[in-house]
């Protein structure tokens, strides 16, 4: 006689050390295993959207830093001036465009930094937290010596950049990448061939291919499952055009692919910040544009690549000092709702390694 | 006698603060930092928990909604006496930057919790939190518990 099993029904969250930020997760259980996940979002909805309606296009990139992907300010910043300047026909000064692309690369890396330091914990690994936090102080150091923030910047500016950077920071940012090449190589030493990670992650949460594409997933949640798109080859923007970067692509789309995907990233960043550093020219660094930006009518849509995936705005204005309306599409978004298909058939200990793995950011999610 | 053993329980109190894990927003980032390598809040005292029931400080990082605010407050009740609040951020302490134009954010979260602490800056260095946690105890060290109890029962 088979044994009669009833469905739980499990509460996961808003308060949960692993969920990163104030996710909460409706999960039917039988036994072990996770019939089905809802995610309930909204309790960090900050209605930037329409906060964004009131205010100037300048006061719009310190909204952008706080209400959307906190983890990866620059990145917002990019994305918001991309649409606006795409719109305004402003042109950028070729130093701040090389500037742009190193910081967005350096923002890049303290994002996975964050990520690995946390799916660390999560997993059962506090020593990659420690490590990965002293990495990315070194980063934002860098940032702060130039920005003078640590986690919000203000420091793209339509038509440019807000400061040139000081003297002797381009030798501590190739100090720090000579640093943190090697450091890389620690990370793999203490999790690649590690065999409880191995048991933990690899051939976990596997998502497919055509259910990565239909469910619109991007950044390398997509890439890990195979999807060599990325925004910054497909849709170049600043100077990612004229510069050698590989997209790391992984077909297996398990934990583990997408914890690989991300550390070449962050390999492929440093690759990318030596060529700006080298290619850096001297010059202007922000055009001539008036503080009360006024945008012509019309509306737009663009792309950025954030460290989450693909960030697109869309922005219409008509013709006053403030948009008309902005739309986000948030790669976090997209992302979760992969969430209740990867995770459907695994074990509920596996959980975790699923969620931390997708790295979803609650700002960017509800926004 | 009453005020030395006083003393002696404010001291431990004080010394073994053991906040709850609970990041809001983007101050849980710097939240974290301050945890971690550089600053080191452990050396204090500060021990990050994952559950209520084992903590006696709730650090609030970051901006809270009206839609978490129930949650909050849940998980200030299910926290054991004494208890503490540390509120981290513009957000917390008085709506930040969403304090205009906007219908969701909670404007401070001493709306719904009584807090020991603000923490100001958007979001406050690790040095800053590490300031706020040397307040508090300096604030512990100073309540006079055992002598408010023994007045009330003499008075009973």
């Amino acid at each position: 006689m088979a044994l009669r099993t009833e469905e739980l029904i499990l509460n996961m969250g808003p308060q949960h050390p692993s969920t990163h930020g104030v996710l909460r997760m409706v999960v039917t259980l039988d036994g072990e295993n996770i019939m089905d996940v809802q995610p309930d979002i909204g309790y960090l909805h900050s209605s930037v959207e329409k906060m964004m309606e009131y205010r100037t296009y300048i006061q719009n990139i310190s909204l952008a830093d706080r209400g959307m992907d906190y983890l990866a300010a620059l990145a917002n910043e990019m994305a918001l001036l991309r649409a606006v300047e795409t719109l305004g026909g402003i042109e950028t000064p070729l130093r701040a465009q090389w500037l742009r692309t190193m910081f967005l690369e350096f923002q890049r890396i303290a994002s996975h930094l964050v990520w690995l330091g946390t799916w660390g914990i999560d997993i059962g690994a506090t020593t990659v937290f420690l490590w990965c936090f002293r990495e990315r102080e070194q980063v934002i150091d860098l940032f702060e010596q130039s920005t003078g923030g640590r986690l919000h910047y203000v420091y793209f500016r339509p038509g440019g950049v807000y400061e040139d950077i000081p003297e002797g920071w381009l030798q501590k940012a190739l100090a720090f990448c000579d640093d943190f090449e090697q450091r890389l190589v620690e990370y793999h030493q203490l999790l690649t061939g590690n065999p409880i990670f191995e048991v933990r992650t690899k051939g976990i949460g596997v998502l497919p291919r055509e259910v990565a594409i239909n469910l619109g997933a991007s950044g390398p949640v997509a890439r890990a499952s195979g999807i060599a798109f990325d925004v910054r080859k497909a849709f170049p923007y600043m100077k990612y055009a004229e510069v050698e970067f590989d997209i790391p692509v992984r077909e297996e789309g398990d934990c583990f692919a997408r914890y690989m995907v991300r550390m070449e990233e962050m390999r492929q960043s440093v690759r990318i910040i030596r060529q700006c550093a080298e290619k850096l020219p001297p010059g202007e660094i922000r055009a001539k544009v008036p503080i009360t930006l006024r945008l012509p009518k019309g509306e737009v849509y663009t792309r950025t690549e954030s460290p989450r995936g693909d960030l697109g705005i869309y922005l219409v204005s008509q013709g006053g000092e403030t948009p008309y309306r902005v739309k986000i599409r948030a790669p976090a978004f997209s992302n979760l709702f992969a969430l209740s298909e990867i995770m459907r058939g695994w074990k509920v200990a596996d959980m975790i390694a699923i969620l931390g793995s997708i790295d979803i950011v609650l700002a960017d999610v509800d926004r | 006698m009453l005020t030395s053993i006083e003393h002696l329980l404010n001291w431990g109190r004080a010394s073994s603060l053991w906040p709850l894990t609970f990041g809001l927003a983007c101050c849980a980032i710097e939240m974290m930092g301050a945890f971690a390598g550089r600053f080191d809040l452990d050396r204090i005292g500060v021990i990050p928990r994952a559950t209520p029931r084992q903590a006696d400080l709730i650090i609030v990082a970051g901006r809270a909604t009206i839609k978490i605010a129930p949650i909050v407050r849940r998980l200030w009740e299910q926290m054991p006496e004494p208890k503490y609040v540390i509120s981290m951020g513009s957000c917390a302490t008085c709506g930040g930057p969403f304090y205009y134009d906007n219908y969701s954010i909670l404007k401070g979260i001493d709306a719904v919790i009584p807090v020991d602490v603000y923490v100001p800056g958007c979001p406050p260095r690790p040095e800053a939190l590490y300031e706020g946690v040397l307040k508090l105890q300096e604030k512990i060290m100073k309540e006079p518990f055992l002598r408010r109890r023994a007045r009330l029962v003499a008075s009973a």
